[in-house]
């Protein structure tokens, strides 16, 4: 066997290379609870040419090759199914330019969210983009990837659709340029007014090639942001107060949860709106035509404004927020999970209903939320539940009621968002046929010896 | 395992990595080494691993444990309510380790040389107080404070003209002090943060008697591991001193005109050691300092306050070396990062960052734009 440490090293520098038991044993798995499976090898790139000489090695040898951001999805997508090589994108952190006019930025592919926003709060600061609320050490190239969600996706859909270009790495080792970058030295758009190939990349896990450089979208950043909160007692009817507030086309993000502790949020379900505005009377028109959006519900006596106490309220606009991470705290024990399907407004009820029923069930602490997508055209339903990593038990009672989450998204005809290795041969098995062959050839075709991130997007 | 409990809770989201407005990775070990392996999430999971059998022992595990600079950029920013326990989880691994007897050689011979000698240099005790030769410096005998000057500023050349400045600023400020000399021995805080828990009661225990034979009050440390040792872990042994680091007992004198300060034209930053701020919650004292220099201008790192980026000396990587070497050495790094402020000297008021950066300086042939003096030394200019 040939020493391919050594030949990593050569590439990228001996320091930047593992095979030893620690980074074996750390890299072989996630926050989640999905098993481990152990890499042979961790190295840790600098540039596309780098990324491209570690591909083509894997080819000749044929060795798996798992690209990872921060490795933070929690449902096993940076786990190495089948060994190999885990390629961590981090030190790839550059923040190539901003092009304050046409509203993008271009990075390298393991540049984090919080990098990106800490730049444009210095550099431009009337550009924001849409972060999400996990961890800011999450990259933006693997955050788009997944399909990521972020603070602007009710107005302008998946981080995904804000992308305006991507380098990548094919799984054949071919630096390739998708969108406006392909022919132009600007980076302005993904695909259109030409086929946009950026799906051949985004949605596989680095299945079909690794995300050396992309450029994200921008936009405004008002001047002040606000937060409200609705409340109601019925469930029923959260899908059309959502509605309502959409049809306004005034709120930023729109949110809703529920969750049995404190006392005070029990059977009850917010939605949170945010507002923006560059001056206090753009914020207060916007709060009022919402406002009066809901007022059928408060003449009802179906819901109201909750009043939000002085000490959330900055917990509320903080991005990333800092407390999401805190529900792997609940049960003093390092650990959460949540399955975030896809699926329409409408399902709401539903959803909550199961998150309830499996909560009880398996005696676990739980939490629901809502990110509405696109203006209401479908929302990411998180059935989170709290685990302790020092109670077995526990973690297998988590594992139970997501296993019953996966039968049941398919029920009620959602998508798997971030799916498992498991849910993703479900969806194969339940998809169109012709589909999946479409999918498999465009694998194929990319990846012709089976090395990316292999055991996702196979039928197993 | 001491703080055993703890480990599992850790969910590796890496906010303690980071600066708190998220432009920087802030974690020194990091920074250099950018496995995740070597961030508080990787030791946290490593630990655990280990206790649970899951790995062994190895000299990497070793290397990920003891290169950490105990900085507490991880407890500044984590967001979970232990994080007051992580320094504490990486020192109790540390003396698991050390109670295990297989750790790496240049922990092994820094403990070695604090049990026979006393201090890691291998010097003998006489030589403690040579430092003070040619100034006005008397020994302890009663006075309103100890100056406690400890083994950096007794040993090193760097750290004893340190010394020196500060305690002429001292008898010049017609502060009332003595020195213990050759009766000193190390103060033992690298000793703990090395997890030699044994070898550090002993210390602070010799320490304790003696200051209290002598009627010790109150100390003033030169260096920010001495005053944390004293201020945090040698209460629970009995030694209850009013202890501050000299910036403290300095400040004051300025602002009553006890020291009247000249006109010193310079563009000065600061870098806040990691055990006079993080550890000690001490940011302001060294900037009123600064700011009261007629002429002085004093600008901010971007990294600053609890911001501050680690030097890479603390947690006995100043005496260890693990953590140096390379580009992306703590202190090349740390010394970078001024550059941009346009500050030509770097102020600082510990003589491990002031050898640290001095160091990182020469490595990265910085000597004609910077330059790194402690506050002792550049008051010592505005006093000329």
């Amino acid at each position: 066997m040939k020493d391919i440490a050594r030949l990593l090293a050569e590439i990228v520098g001996q320091e930047y290379v593992s095979a030893e038991p620690e980074e074996r044993y750390f890299y072989a798995r996630d926050p989640g609870l999905m098993p481990p499976h152990t890499p042979d090898y961790v190295v840790i790139p600098e540039t596309t040419d780098e990324v491209q000489k570690i591909v083509r090695l894997a080819n000749r040898e044929k060795i798996p090759v798992v690209p990872m951001g921060a490795g933070l999805s929690l449902t096993g997508l940076a786990i190495p199914l089948k060994g190999g090589m885990v390629v961590d994108m981090k030190r790839m952190s550059r923040i190539i330019r901003v092009n304050e006019m046409a509203r993008y930025a271009l990075v390298e592919g393991g540049t984090s969210q919080g990098a990106l926003k800490a730049y444009l709060e210095r550099h431009h600061p009337r550009l924001r983009h849409s972060i999400p609320d996990a961890p800011p050490t999450a990259t933006l190239a693997a955050n788009a990837s997944i399909h990521g969600q972020g603070r602007l996706t009710q107005q302008y859909g998946f981080n995904s659709d804000l992308v305006s270009g991507l380098e990548v790495v094919t799984g054949a080792g071919e630096i390739c340029r998708i969108g406006s970058c392909a022919l132009s030295p600007d980076w302005f758009s993904k695909g259109a007014p030409f086929p946009d190939l950026s799906g051949l990349f985004l949605g596989w896990f680095g299945a079909t090639g690794i995300i050396t450089k992309l450029a994200v979208k921008l936009y405004p950043r008002k001047k002040l942001r606000d937060v409200e909160i609705f409340v109601t007692d019925r469930g029923d009817l959260v899908p059309e107060i959502v509605y309502e507030i959409t049809h306004t086309e005034m709120a930023e993000d729109i949110l809703a949860f529920t969750q049995p502790k404190p006392m005070m949020f029990k059977d009850n379900h917010h939605v949170s709106f945010y507002l923006t505005g560059d001056t206090d009377e753009e914020l207060e028109f916007k709060r009022k035509i919402i406002w009066h959006a809901l007022d059928p519900y408060i003449k009802s006596k179906d819901g109201g404004f909750m009043g939000i106490p002085s000490m959330m309220k900055p917990v509320l606009l903080e991005s990333p927020q800092r407390s999401a991470s805190g529900l792997a705290d609940v049960k003093k024990g390092g650990g959460f999970e949540y399955s975030g399907p896809i699926v329409m407004l409408e399902r709401y009820p539903a959803c909550m209903k199961k998150l309830q029923e499996l909560g009880a069930r398996y005696d676990l602490a739980y939490s629901g939320m809502v990110r509405v997508i696109d203006g209401g055209h479908s929302v990411m339903f998180a059935f989170a539940f709290a685990f302790n990593r020092a109670d077995p038990d526990m973690m297998e009672r988590t594992r139970k009621a997501l296993k019953e989450v996966s039968d049941f998204v398919l029920k009620i005809g959602g998508l798997y968002w971030k799916p498992t290795v498991v849910e993703q041969r479900l969806a194969i098995q339940h998809m169109d046929p012709n589909t999946w062959k479409l999918m498999e050839m465009i694998k194929h075709n990319l990846d012709p010896n089976g090395i990316m991130n292999p055991g996702n997007w196979e039928v197993g | 395992m001491q703080y055993e409990e703890l480990i599992h809770r850790c969910f590796r989201c890496g906010y303690c990595k980071f600066t708190s407005d998220y432009s920087a990775f802030n974690c020194p070990t990091y920074r250099k080494f950018r496995f995740e392996t070597y961030s508080p999430g990787g030791r946290m999971w490593l630990i655990r691993a280990w206790l649970n059998n899951e790995i062994e022992n190895s000299p990497r595990f070793q290397d990920i444990i003891f290169s950490c600079a105990t900085c507490a950029n991880c407890v500044e920013h984590c967001v979970f309510t232990f994080r007051e326990d992580l320094v504490n989880i990486f020192m109790a691994a540390r003396e698991e380790l050390v109670n295990k007897g297989i750790i790496p050689p240049p922990v092994r011979d820094y403990l070695k040389n604090i049990n026979i000698s006393g201090n890691p240099y291998k010097e003998p005790a006489g030589e403690r107080g040579k430092w003070a030769e040619g100034t006005a410096v008397k020994p302890y005998e009663g006075q309103e404070y100890l100056f406690y000057v400890g083994d950096v500023g007794s040993y090193d050349e760097r750290g004893r003209k340190i010394a020196k400045s500060v305690a002429n600023l001292l008898i010049k400020g017609g502060v009332s002090f003595g020195i213990l000399a050759d009766r000193e021995i190390c103060d033992g805080n690298e000793v703990k943060t090395l997890g030699e828990a044994g070898l550090f009661q002993f210390l602070a225990g010799q320490n304790i008697s003696l200051f209290n034979e002598l009627g010790v009050k109150k100390i003033i440390t030169l260096d920010p591991h001495a005053l944390n040792a004293f201020r945090k872990f040698y209460p629970a042994l009995g030694g209850k001193f009013s202890v501050f680091h000299y910036s403290q007992v300095l400040l004051p004198l300025i602002q009553s005109q006890a020291l009247a300060l000249h006109e010193y034209r310079a563009r000065v930053t600061y870098h806040d050691p990691c055990y006079l701020g993080r550890h000690n919650g001490e940011y302001e004292a060294p900037r009123k300092i600064l700011r009261a220099i007629p002429g002085l201008e004093f600008v901010e790192m971007d990294e600053h306050g609890e911001n501050a980026f680690c030097c890479g000396g603390g947690g006995g990587n100043f005496f260890t070396d693990i953590l140096g070497g390379g580009d992306e050495a703590p202190n090349r790094i740390r010394i970078r990062q001024p550059l941009e402020t346009g500050a030509g000297i770097v102020a600082v008021a510990c003589p491990q960052c002031a050898k640290m950066l001095e160091d990182g300086l020469k490595a990265e042939e910085l000597e004609d734009r910077l330059e790194v003096l402690d506050l002792a030394e550049i008051l010592t200019r505005a006093l000329a």
